[in-house]
């Protein structure tokens, strides 16, 4: 199973890689590229991402493995990423991280069997006036309350 | 008070409205003199940086060589994943251009053609905000090679965002510089500074969202001006993200010096329930935590922090009312750093490791009194022993804690355990047990 990127996808990279002197440094957002096209990082991801950036397979794979933000697994439609860390945890964070874990039924790292959640326990997002927060996918939410995390969630368990 | 970084300017994140109040006549203004000039009247205003170590910026660019072959570059840090700060993304979002044309003066006096704008990855929306100025700028002709016709100068400098990717350790400055470079954000062991051998091996300066923002006053105003603001030795507003126990958190500029006790009391309305205070954390997790009783009358910048017993850091003020539980709190610190150390170093990978699981289990009621000497011994083997500063920053919190909240947390762990135990482990309070003799 080979993996191409979609013409405009190739095109955004070569954007990237004009950026730098030397090609590497657009390895980054070539994986949020390929992660946006595929959902998750693969290892055909990386070869290609390798080959199209003269870098060795295992440097990609070193960047994929040391930042968070690239999964290499298949994550929900909907990634929960809630913080608890101290601000958050002074106003509630762990409760909303209770909440949300028992309403998914699933825990740090793992994803509702029909695949439209998953849910991670998150660093300081910088949210720490407006805490407690979550984020879905790129959007944040803050100064969260109960009622307002039920919210959210139901009518994402609504929407397809 | 007058603002600096974030005025109370309706839509000043727009072009059109930052050039209505003198957007970009810094930088017109800043090259019609010499780069020598540039760099000491940031010199004299004092300004230093805000990303934690409040190093003068003017002293960091008279670093970067002036003769040399190689291209110069310059990095924004705006990583800010410093648990209990969120004031660079009040500029991406309020004052961008007055960051963009703060990259182009200080880009003009390094001699840099290039400044890359690092921003954290989860910040997608500030990212997109931040880029939106960015060719706004580029399509007016103030960043990028039309620079030359609209200042009529022979400089010009492009400037280009780089998005992270989730790794608290990007925001050191040299494990930027290799996320930059596409790979691990490993911190890289100094000497050599980055003016010396920094991106691609080329002289490199780093600085702060906050710290590059204030250049473009600074130039407009004069030197003089800004050295006038705030505390003298460490002049200039300064942007205090208050978090946690308070009635209104968020941002507030407001002069270096400020008393601790206003921004908490009068600016952030005070504690919830009119509590009183068992902890502030004045500059960010990484600094040493104050107890509630050391606060009266300590002032916000460098040098007072210092002399209390704490940190400027990034100015992320943290406050925790009587109630809090801070062995809970300090267990969740441990965690982070343990989380983020990036593994190079033995004492910072192991020992953060082992901060957490002794916290933990306090935090279980499984420990005993014993083990707060036994923190103490794993801090201070790290602090000192690593290539990067997160080692300090892993170590200073626990040290600091639990010496300076003792009786608290002897209470707090002999309450979980019977009382005979209690009264027994109480008497092992000196007792210090190496790090190799501890069992899993
Ligand atoms: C673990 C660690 C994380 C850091 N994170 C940041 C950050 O997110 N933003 C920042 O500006 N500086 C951060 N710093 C400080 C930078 O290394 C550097 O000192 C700073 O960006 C210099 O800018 P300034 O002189 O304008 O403050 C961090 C340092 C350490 C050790
Ligand atoms: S001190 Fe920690 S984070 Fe810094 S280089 Fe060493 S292991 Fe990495
Ligand atoms: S602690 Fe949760 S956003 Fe900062």
């Amino acid at each position: 199973m080979s993996f191409k990127f979609t013409p405009e996808n190739l095109e955004r990279i070569n954007a990237e890689i004009k950026k730098y002197p030397k090609k590497q440094s657009a390895v980054m957002a070539a994986l949020y590229i390929a992660q946006e096209q595929n959902g998750y990082i693969t290892t055909e991801i990386m070869n290609e991402i390798a080959q199209l950036l003269d870098m060795h397979p295992h440097d990609v794979l070193g960047v994929v493995t040391f930042y968070t933000m690239y999964h290499q697994k298949p994550m929900g439609k909907y990634h929960i990423q809630v913080c608890t860390n101290v601000s958050c945890m002074l106003r509630g964070g762990y409760e909303i991280w209770n909440q949300v874990k028992n309403k998914l039924g699933i825990d740090h790292m793992q994803v509702t069997s029909d695949g439209k959640f998953s849910l991670e326990e998150v660093e300081c997002m910088g949210s720490c006036g407006t805490a407690p927060m979550f984020a879905i996918n790129e959007d944040y939410f803050e100064n969260l309350s109960k009622e307002k995390v039920n919210e959210i969630i139901d009518t994402l368990k609504n929407k397809n | 008070m007058e603002k600096i970084v974030l005025p109370d300017i309706k839509d000043f994140h727009k072009l059109e409205v930052y050039l209505q109040h003198g957007g970009y006549t810094a930088a017109k203004k800043a090259f019609t003199q010499s780069t020598d000039d540039i760099i000491d009247q940031v010199k004299r205003s004092g300004l230093r940086g805000r990303g934690g170590a409040a190093f003068s910026t003017g002293l960091k660019w008279s670093f970067m060589p002036k003769t040399t072959d190689k291209p110069k570059y310059l990095c924004v840090n705006g990583d800010e994943s410093e648990p209990g700060s969120f004031k660079d993304r009040q500029i991406f979002e309020f004052n961008p251009h007055q960051l963009i044309e703060g990259t182009i003066i200080s880009c003009y006096a390094i001699g840099a053609k290039v400044a890359y704008i690092y921003i954290r990855g989860e910040y997608h929306k500030w990212i997109k905000l931040m880029q939106k100025a960015l060719d706004d700028a580029y399509a007016a002709g103030y960043v990028g090679d039309k620079m030359k016709e609209t200042f009529g100068t022979d400089f010009y400098c492009d400037i280009y965002i780089h998005k992270g990717a989730g790794a608290y350790i990007c925001g050191e400055e040299s494990a930027l510089m290799n996320s930059i470079e596409g790979k691990r954000g490993y911190p890289r062991v100094k000497p050599p500074f980055p003016a010396q051998n920094g991106l691609w091996g080329c002289p490199t300066t780093i600085n702060n969202v906050e710290t590059i923002t204030n250049v473009p006053p600074i130039i407009n105003k004069g030197w003089e001006w800004f050295a006038s603001i705030g505390e003298p030795k460490h002049p200039g507003t300064i942007l205090f993200g208050v978090s946690g126990h308070v009635n209104k958190p968020g941002v507030y500029e407001l002069p270096s010096g400020t008393l601790l006790t206003d921004i908490i009391y009068n600016y952030a309305g005070g504690i919830p329930g009119n509590k009183k205070i068992l902890c502030v954390i004045p500059g960010g997790s990484s600094m040493p935590p104050l107890r509630g009783d050391q606060i009266e009358g300590v002032k916000m910048d460098a040098e007072s922090l210092r002399a209390a017993g704490s940190a400027i850091g990034t100015g992320g003020i943290m406050v925790m009312d009587e109630d809090t539980d801070l062995v809970k709190v300090l267990a969740r610190i441990a965690h982070f750093y343990h989380h983020e150390s990036c593994g190079q170093c033995t004492p910072c990978r192991e020992g953060t490791g082992w901060l957490e699981k002794i916290l933990k289990r306090l935090v279980a009621g499984k420990g005993s009194v014993s083990d707060l000497d036994l923190l103490i011994t794993v801090a201070n083997q790290i602090e000192g022993n690593t290539i990067c500063a997160l080692g300090e920053a892993a170590a200073w919190p626990v040290k600091f804690m639990v010496e300076r909240f003792r009786d608290y947390f002897e209470q707090r762990v002999s309450k979980e355990i019977s009382l005979p135990v209690a009264n027994k482990v109480h008497s092992m309070r000196h007792t210090v047990i190496p790090v190799e003799e501890i069992k899993h």
